[in-house]
């Protein structure tokens, strides 16, 4: 996927404004089957895959023991009993390799699916109308799965996405990748890159794994504590249970100029903590990012500074998201 | 973004900097070649006036959405003036990076360095 087809910010805006679509077949799947299968999941998955329902989809953190954070993933529920979860290209591998060593003993069959699927994010305002008009059905709601044919390709239509946006998420068979692309592509869907997949994600403060979240971090500490469930015994639970976070991750807004970046190191009022993913809001037109502060300065409107090469820029801990549909005016 | 151009008039340091040199002043700013790599520029972080800027030395900052780097004196002197547009309008710096993407303007402290600088047909054979 590249970063950028006609520049970042333009790719921002038409995806606030209008319709973008993002290549993301770098993103890998494991498909996991068999009797057992819910149950192995929800000894993996941090949240509780007893309610996810056939055709749902659902968020939760991969954890090791000790609650660090092995991946982000979405997982979808389909007919027959298959799960199909979408795992962050840089950790395919280790998480392929972690769902098949936790798999012995259980009645599963865990399938690495990469290869099977291209994927299409498919985001903005008038996403669904291009899709609509291409797709044999209803398309699914938020957080719902539907299996459509979109231009004439069977394909898996979720209501997910990572942009704060409404729009899809589309598993597709490599082969019908391209007539799906250029049938949206004649429909106002503009291709968009990396780059603002990074900028729009980041406004609406929605995780990256190995900047916000990583091995050494813990979902408490990330705020991602309202996809652990405790009490469904996934591995990291009771390390998690016991965990009391010395920091915690914010949003926060630069006052004045500058552009926060990844390891600049911040000050606030009760000591010290890190930037983790940081960059120029393209709708907001400020620095903006998340950093892990400690506890006591995680309330919104706390003033804390970041360490831009050596300039003290000042910054204030904000609210989630830090855009809003209304903000841009 | 305008076509790739490296005007006849100026005098280009490897960094991809450009001088426009006239009398004991000149202007500095980064070439076609500078703002096509960075990509969309977003910030300017520029020097105060009166600062003293060193040949081959760092004196400001760009950045583009996804990097940031430096902006290498081509000549030695003291900032007399800033483009203070670049602050509301950074993206001056890719579509005229000769004209209102100009950074800002030096006295110079040694115009002996001018000798050091390249020529348009020496630069282009750096690219």
């Amino acid at each position: 996927m590249p970063v950028q087809y006609e520049g970042i910010r333009a790719e921002h805006v038409q995806v606030r404004t209008g319709a973008g679509m993002f290549d993301v077949s770098h993103m890998g799947q494991i498909e996991t089957s068999g009797p057992e299968a819910e149950g192995f999941l929800q000894r993996l998955l941090s949240n509780d895959l007893s309610r996810l329902a056939e055709g749902g989809a659902q968020y939760s953190v991969l954890c090791r023991e000790d609650g660090g954070v092995l991946d982000d993933l979405f997982t979808y529920r389909l007919p027959g009993g298959r799960f199909l979860t979408v795992t962050n290209a840089a950790n395919h591998d280790k998480d392929l390799a972690w769902f098949s060593e936790q798999a012995e003993g259980f009645d599963v069959e865990v399938q690495d699916a990469h290869d099977d699927w291209a994927m299409l994010a498919v985001q903005g305002p008038s996403a669904r109308a291009a899709l609509d008009s291409i797709a044999s059905g209803g398309l699914p709601t938020r957080m719902r799965t539907a299996e459509l044919e979109l231009a004439g390709v069977s394909t898996l239509v979720c209501g997910t996405g990572y942009t704060g946006e409404d729009g899809c998420e589309l598993l597709l068979p490599p082969d019908g990748a391209v007539a799906v692309w250029d049938a949206l592509a004649e429909r106002e869907v503009r291709p968009a890159g990396l780059g603002a997949r990074d900028t729009l994600r980041l406004e609406v403060c929605f995780h990256l794994y190995g900047n916000d979240l990583s091995e050494d971090r813990n979902p408490i500490e990330a705020g991602l504590g309202w996809c652990c469930k405790l009490d469904t015994g996934f591995i990291g639970a009771e390390a998690l249970a016991a965990v009391e976070p010395d920091q915690q991750l914010v949003p926060f807004a630069f006052i004045g100029p500058g552009i926060p970046r990844q390891d600049n190191p911040v000050a606030a009022p009760h000591g010290s903590g890190v930037v983790t993913s940081g960059t120029l809001s393209p709708c907001l037109e400020i620095g903006i990012g998340m950093a892990y502060v400690p506890v006591a300065d995680a309330e919104p409107g706390t003033p804390i500074e970041v360490d831009v090469r050596g300039k003290a820029r000042p910054a204030e801990v904000r609210e989630k998201p830090l855009y809003r549909k209304d903000d841009s005016g | 973004m305008a076509e790739a151009s490296y005007p006849e008039d100026l005098k280009y340091h490897a960094e991809h900097d450009w001088a426009r040199i006239e009398g004991d002043q000149a202007t500095f700013g980064i070439t076609w070649y500078a703002q096509d790599a960075l990509g969309e520029v977003v910030f300017f972080d520029p020097p105060e006036v009166g600062t003293h800027v060193s040949k081959d030395q760092a004196y400001a900052e760009v950045e583009s959405v996804k990097a940031v780097s430096d902006v290498f004196a081509p000549l030695s002197g003291e900032i007399v003036e800033v483009n203070g547009a670049l602050a509301d309008s950074p993206e001056n710096i890719n579509a005229d990076p000769y004209g209102d993407g100009w950074m800002v303007k030096v006295r110079l402290s040694d115009s002996s360095e001018v000798d050091a600088l390249m020529d348009v047909a020496a630069y282009r054979e750096l690219l």
